[in-house]
C-alpha cells in the first residue's frame, strides 16, 4: 500500500472538513463502544479472560520459533504447504507462483489485512490475475480503489449514497441498470454478483485470525460467510498470515476467541468462525484440493525481544480505534498506512520508518482509552511514548519543538530561576489580559489561541503568594 | 539461507538463544499434548435442559429460529411445516448423513430430497450439527464424507439439526468431543462454528441479514434428553 | 491517643499550572486540607512533575526533574496534588521511568506510595465532608483521563459534590472521552484537539448545567478557553474551589 503517513497533518485537516466522514465516524464512536461495553459487562469472567489471552500470546512470543515449526509440521502432515516469507515481495511471489501453478485467472478473497500490507491485489492484477474481494466492505473499497479505513469495517467511511453510485457504475455489466438506494437491496445485489464468482474462482485467498499449532489449522472469523465460501469452493485455498498469529491449542484459541468479537463488535461470537485444516480428504464431497499457508514475517521477527514485542499480541479487533478520540476525529485514512488508530500509530513507525510516520505517535493526547479496552492489554500509550523518545534521541522532527522543551527543562531544573521567570510570565500575561481575564491571541504564532482563548493567569504565582503569607515551606 | 532459516534465526537472535533446548521443547510439546482447558466461563456449566434454554435463547437473540422435536422420526414433518410457513420451495439439499437420510422422508412425497454438497442453485439446505455450544448459542459443524461444509453456506436457508446428546456447555467440551470422535486423524478439513445467520453492517453500520451465507438459520433440536 | 490529636503533615505538590495560572486552586486545596485536619507544607524547591518533557520524548530531562521531586518530597508521609495528571505522573510513570535503576526505582516507588490526588486523599484518607458550602448551581463534572485511568478517581469527587445541599450534579454523555487537552498535544495538533474539545463541549452543554468542574486545571483551561471562544457562558471551576466554598470569584478565563 502507498504510504502517506508523513502527510498526517494534511490528511487530518482534510478529514476534519469532510462531513460524510464525520457522520460515519460518529456511528463508529457510538455503535462500537456501547456494544463492547455491554458485551464486557455480560461476561463476568471477561477481565480474567483478557489476562489469560495476554498470557497465551506472551507465551507464544517467547517461543515463537518452536510454535511456528510445530505448526508447519502439522500443516505438512495434513497435506498442505507452508511458504515462509521474510518480506512483502517474497509473499507476493509465493502467492503468484501458487496461482500460476493452477493457471489461475480469478481469485476470490476473504478479508485480510496482511494482503493489504503486501499490496497483493494490485500485484495480482498487474500479472493478469483478477482479485475479487468478497467481504462487502472490502468489495466496496475495491470498487472505489481505496484502502480500508478501519481494520474490521474497511468501508466505515463510505455513505450509503456513495455505495449506491459505486454499485451503479460497476454492476451495470451484470444487468443491474437501476440505481439502488435501499441498503438491504444493495447487499442483495452484491450477494448476487459475488455468488457466481465464488463458484468459478480458481483460487480462494483468506487471511487468518489464528494459526493453530496443535492441529495445523488456520482460523478465520467473519459475519458474512464470505470467508467460508472463499475457503471451500475454489480448487486451491491460500492462507496469507503473519507469523504472530500462531496459537498453541484449540483451547487457547477458545480463550482468545472469547475476547475477540466482544472487543471488536460487541458480539459474543462473530457469526462464522472457521477452522481450515489441509486440503479436502479423499472421501470429502467439497473443499479445496490444494492448501497453502503463506507465512509473512514483514518486520515482525525484528520486534521480538524489543520494547515493541507486546504489539505482536494484537489480535486485530479494532477496539483501540473504536475508542480513540483521535481516530474519531480524523478517520483511518489519515494515518497513511494499512493500520489506523492507536495500533497503527504504534506499529507503523516500525513498518514504514519513524521519519515517515513520526506524526502518528505524537498525535495522541495519551488519554489511555485504547489500553483500557485492548483485549490483550497492549500498553499502547507506553509504546507511543517509546517512539517519541526514539524520535527525540535521533533528532527526528522539528527543531524548534525540541529547543522549546530543552529551554523549559533548563528552567524546571533550577527552582530559583524558575520562580522568577514564572512570576514574570504570570504577571505579564495577566496584565495583557486585563479585566477580560483571557487572551484571544498571543504575539507569537500559537496552536493554543488558534482554537481557544487562553485563560489568563490570576496575577502573582501561588508560590510567591504563599511565601508572602508566611506559609510553611519546610 | 532459506527465508525460513532467516526468520527463525532472527527470532532466536533477538531472544539471545539458539533453537530451544530439548527440556524446554518437551515442556511445550507436553503443553500441546495436554491441551488443558483454560478459564471456562461458568455460564455454560449447567444441567442439560438449562443448556438447551441458554443455547436457544442465545441463537434467537442472534436472529436464528429454533424448535425441538422429542423423536427424530417427527423431524421431516417439522421441516415440511417450516418450508410451508416460510413459503420456501420443497427441494432440499441434504447432507448425505444417515442421521438425516435414515429418517422417514418418504412419508412426505411432496418434499424433494437431494443429497450431496451445496451448489449455487440450492435454496434450502439441511445438515446435522456435530455439536451445540450453549455458552454462546453456537453450532459446531464438522466436514466429512457425510457432511459437506458447503451445505451450510450456499443455500439461502439453512436448517441445522442438533441431537441434544451433543449439547455442550463450552467450546472446550466440544473440542473434547471432536478429538474423541476423530482420534488420530486430527481435525476434519473444515470445522465451522456458526452463531446465527449471515449478516453485514458494512453499509453505514446498518445490520442487514444474509450477506453471503444463509439469510435464515433454523435449528431443530432433536431428542428428549434421555441417554439411550 | 496522641495520634488522633496530631495533625497529618501534608506536602502540597502545587503543580505548575496552578502555580502560574490559578493560584486560587492551590489556596482552595490548602483550605480543604486544613479543614480535613492536615498541616500543609509547600516545599519551595518544587517546579513541575516533568510531564511536558516526558510526553515530548525527552527522558533525560524528565528523569532529572523526577529525581529533584523525589528528593524534595522525601521526608513527607503524604504528598498531595490537586491534579490527577501530576499525581498519575508521580505514581505511575516515575517508577516506570526508573525500572532499570534499582535504587531510584525504590525511591520512586516509595514516593508513588505516598502520593495522592487531592480529592481522593480528602475522601479516602481523611474521611472529609464539605463544610457548609453554599453553592446553588447545576453542575456537570468532567473526568480527566489521568484521574479516570491512572489514579482511578471517579466516585470520590461525585460523593463530595453530592454532599453540597443546593448543588445538582448532572452527568454528561460520553463521560469517558478525552477533552482534547493532552499537554503539548493541544498545541501541536490543534485542529484535532479542536474537534475533540467541541465534542466534549457539546455533551457538556447538553446537560443544561451552568457550571463545569473537574480535578485537572489543564482540561479546564482547554474547555473553558474553547467555551469562551464559542461564546458560551458556562462557569468553569476546579473542584477544589467548589469544595472549599471559593466559587464566588470569576471562573476560569472569566472577566474579573
Amino acid at each position: 500500500m502507498q504510504v502517506s503517513s508523513s502527510k498526517f497533518k494534511e490528511n487530518a485537516h482534510d478529514a476534519l472538513k469532510d462531513d460524510n466522514l464525520r457522520a460515519a465516524l460518529n456511528r463508529v464512536k457510538t455503535g462500537f463502544t456501547t456494544a463492547r461495553a455491554n458485551a464486557a459487562e455480560g461476561l463476568p469472567e471477561f477481565e480474567d479472560l483478557r489476562d489469560k489471552a495476554r498470557d497465551i500470546k506472551d507465551h507464544v512470543l517467547e517461543n515463537l520459533d518452536y510454535y511456528l515449526e510445530y505448526f508447519e509440521q502439522k500443516v505438512i502432515e495434513q497435506g498442505g504447504q507452508v511458504h515462509w516469507c521474510s518480506n512483502a515481495s517474497e509473499a507476493r511471489e509465493a502467492v503468484l507462483k501458487i496461482c500460476r501453478d493452477v493457471d489461475a485467472k480469478t481469485v476470490t478473497k476473504g478479508k485480510s489485512m496482511i494482503t493489504e500490507e503486501i499490496a497483493l491485489n494490485k500485484f495480482l492484477a498487474a500479472q493478469g490475475i483478477e482479485p475479487i474481494e468478497t467481504d462487502l466492505g472490502e468489495y466496496i473499497i475495491q470498487l472505489a480503489d481505496e484502502p480500508p479505513s478501519h481494520i474490521i469495517g474497511p468501508a466505515v467511511h463510505k455513505t450509503k449514497e456513495q455505495v449506491t453510485e459505486l454499485f451503479h457504475e460497476h454492476h451495470q455489466q451484470y444487468g443491474y441498470t437501476e440505481r439502488e438506494e435501499d441498503p438491504e437491496k444493495l447487499v442483495g445485489e452484491a450477494r448476487a454478483v459475488l455468488r457466481h464468482k465464488y463458484v468459478t474462482a480458481d483460487v480462494g485467498i483468506t487471511g487468518a485470525n489464528f494459526l493453530v499449532a496443535e492441529t495445523g489449522s488456520t482460523v478465520i472469523v467473519t459475519n458474512e460467510g464470505n470467508g467460508d465460501l472463499t475457503q471451500s469452493l475454489p480448487e486451491t485455498h491460500v492462507v496469507v498470515a503473519s507469523l504472530e498469529k500462531v496459537i498453541p491449542t484449540l483451547e487457547d484459541v477458545s480463550t482468545v476467541m472469547r475476547v475477540l468479537a466482544r472487543s471488536a463488535t460487541g458480539q459474543e461470537m462473530s457469526v462464522y468462525t472457521t477452522f481450515s485444516t489441509g486440503p479436502k480428504r479423499d472421501t470429502d464431497l467439497d473443499g479445496p484440493a490444494n492448501f497453502h499457508v503463506v507465512l509473512l514475517d514483514g518486520g515482525r521477527s525484528e520486534m521480538i525481544g524489543t520494547e515493541l514485542q507486546e504489539l505482536l499480541r494484537c489480535i486485530r479487533c479494532g477496539a483501540c480505534m473504536n475508542h480513540c478520540p483521535v481516530y474519531h476525529a480524523v478517520g483511518g485514512h489519515s494515518y497513511g498506512w494499512v493500520y489506523p488508530g492507536p495500533i497503527g500509530a504504534a506499529l507503523n513507525p516500525q513498518m514504514v520508518g519513524l521519519e515517515e510516520a513520526r506524526d502518528l505517535p505524537n498525535a495522541s493526547s495519551f488519554c489511555g482509552r485504547c489500553e483500557e479496552v485492548c483485549p490483550v492489554r497492549i500498553p499502547l500509550p507506553k509504546i507511543l511514548r517509546h517512539w517519541r523518545e526514539e524520535a527525540f534521541e535521533k533528532q527526528v522532527g522539528p527543531k524548534p519543538e525540541r529547543w522549546g522543551i530543552e529551554l523549559w527543562g533548563f528552567f524546571a531544573k533550577r527552582p530559583w530561576l524558575y520562580r522568577r521567570v514564572t512570576r514574570l510570565a504570570a504577571s505579564l500575561l495577566s496584565m495583557m489580559a486585563g479585566k477580560k481575564g483571557r487572551l484571544k491571541s498571543l504575539p507569537f504564532n500559537n496552536g493554543w489561541t488558534s482554537v481557544r482563548d487562553l485563560p489568563a493567569p490570576q496575577g502573582s504565582t501561588f508560590m510567591a503568594q504563599w511565601k508572602s503569607k508566611g506559609g510553611r515551606v519546610k | 539461507m532459506s527465508s525460513k532459516e532467516k526468520i527463525l534465526g532472527r527470532i532466536r537472535a533477538n531472544k539471545g538463544r539458539g533453537p530451544l533446548k530439548k527440556e524446554h521443547a518437551d515442556i511445550l510439546s507436553e503443553r500441546i499434548r495436554e491441551h488443558s482447558h483454560n478459564l471456562v466461563p461458568k455460564r455454560g456449566l449447567i444441567p442439560l435442559e438449562d443448556q438447551i434454554d441458554l443455547f436457544c435463547g442465545k441463537l434467537e437473540a442472534l436472529a436464528a429460529t429454533t424448535e425441538r422435536v422429542m423423536d427424530a422420526k417427527d423431524l421431516p414433518k417439522k421441516v415440511q411445516d417450516y418450508l410451508k410457513e416460510h413459503n420456501l420451495p420443497s427441494r432440499i439439499k441434504m447432507s448425505p448423513s444417515p442421521e438425516l437420510t435414515d429418517l422417514p422422508w418418504k412419508d412426505l412425497p411432496t418434499l424433494e430430497i437431494v443429497t450431496g454438497a451445496g451448489a449455487e442453485e440450492d435454496v434450502v439446505g439441511i445438515s446435522p450439527a456435530f455439536a451445540g455450544i450453549a455458552e454462546t448459542g453456537t453450532l459446531m459443524m464438522a466436514s466429512g464424507a457425510e457432511t459437506p461444509s458447503t451445505v451450510n453456506f450456499l443455500p439461502e436457508n439453512h436448517i441445522a439439526v442438533l441431537d441434544i446428546r451433543k449439547m455442550k456447555g463450552s467450546f472446550e467440551e466440544a473440542w473434547d468431543l471432536l478429538r474423541e470422535k476423530n482420534g488420530d486423524q486430527g481435525m476434519p478439513r473444515t470445522v465451522n462454528l456458526i452463531s446465527g445467520p449471515s449478516r453485514t453492517a458494512d453499509i453505514e453500520q446498518r445490520l442487514i441479514m444474509g450477506a453471503h451465507g444463509p439469510k435464515n438459520l433454523h435449528v431443530i433440536l432433536v431428542g428428549d434428553g434421555e441417554k439411550d | 491517643m496522641s495520634d488522633k490529636n496530631k495533625k497529618r503533615e501534608v506536602a502540597l505538590f502545587v503543580t505548575c499550572l496552578v502555580d502560574i495560572n490559578r493560584p486560587s486552586v492551590g489556596f482552595a486545596a490548602v483550605k480543604l486540607l486544613e479543614q480535613a485536619g492536615c498541616e500543609v507544607i509547600v516545599p519551595d524547591a518544587q517546579t513541575c512533575c516533568g510531564q511536558p518533557a516526558y510526553n515530548s520524548g525527552d527522558r533525560r530531562t524528565t528523569q532529572d526533574i523526577a529525581r529533584d521531586v523525589i528528593r524534595h518530597f522525601k521526608r513527607f508521609r503524604y504528598v498531595v496534588a490537586p491534579s490527577g495528571s501530576c499525581a498519575g505522573m508521580i505514581k505511575k510513570h516515575y517508577p516506570e521511568m526508573f525500572k532499570d535503576d534499582p535504587l531510584m526505582l525504590l525511591e520512586a516507588e516509595n514516593l508513588a506510595s505516598r502520593t495522592y490526588e487531592l480529592v481522593s486523599f480528602l475522601k479516602d484518607v481523611c474521611g472529609f465532608k464539605p463544610d457548609d458550602v453554599e453553592i446553588d448551581a447545576k453542575l456537570t463534572y468532567h473526568d480527566s483521563c489521568s484521574s479516570l485511568r491512572e489514579v482511578k478517581v471517579v466516585d470520590q469527587p461525585r460523593a463530595l459534590l453530592k454532599d453540597i445541599d443546593d448543588l445538582e450534579l448532572i452527568e454528561a454523555e460520553d463521560r469517558e472521552a478525552c477533552c482534547g487537552f493532552g499537554g503539548t498535544f493541544c498545541i501541536k495538533y490543534s485542529e484535532i484537539s479542536e474537534e475533540m474539545v467541541d465534542r466534549k463541549i457539546d455533551n457538556l452543554l447538553a446537560t443544561g448545567a451552568d457550571m463545569l468542574s473537574a480535578g485537572d486545571l489543564g482540561c479546564l483551561m482547554n474547555i473553558a478557553g474553547r467555551l469562551h471562544r464559542r461564546g458560551h457562558k458556562m462557569k468553569v471551576l476546579h473542584i477544589a474551589e467548589i469544595l472549599a466554598d471559593m466559587a464566588d470569584g470569576p471562573g476560569i478565563g472569566e472577566k474579573r
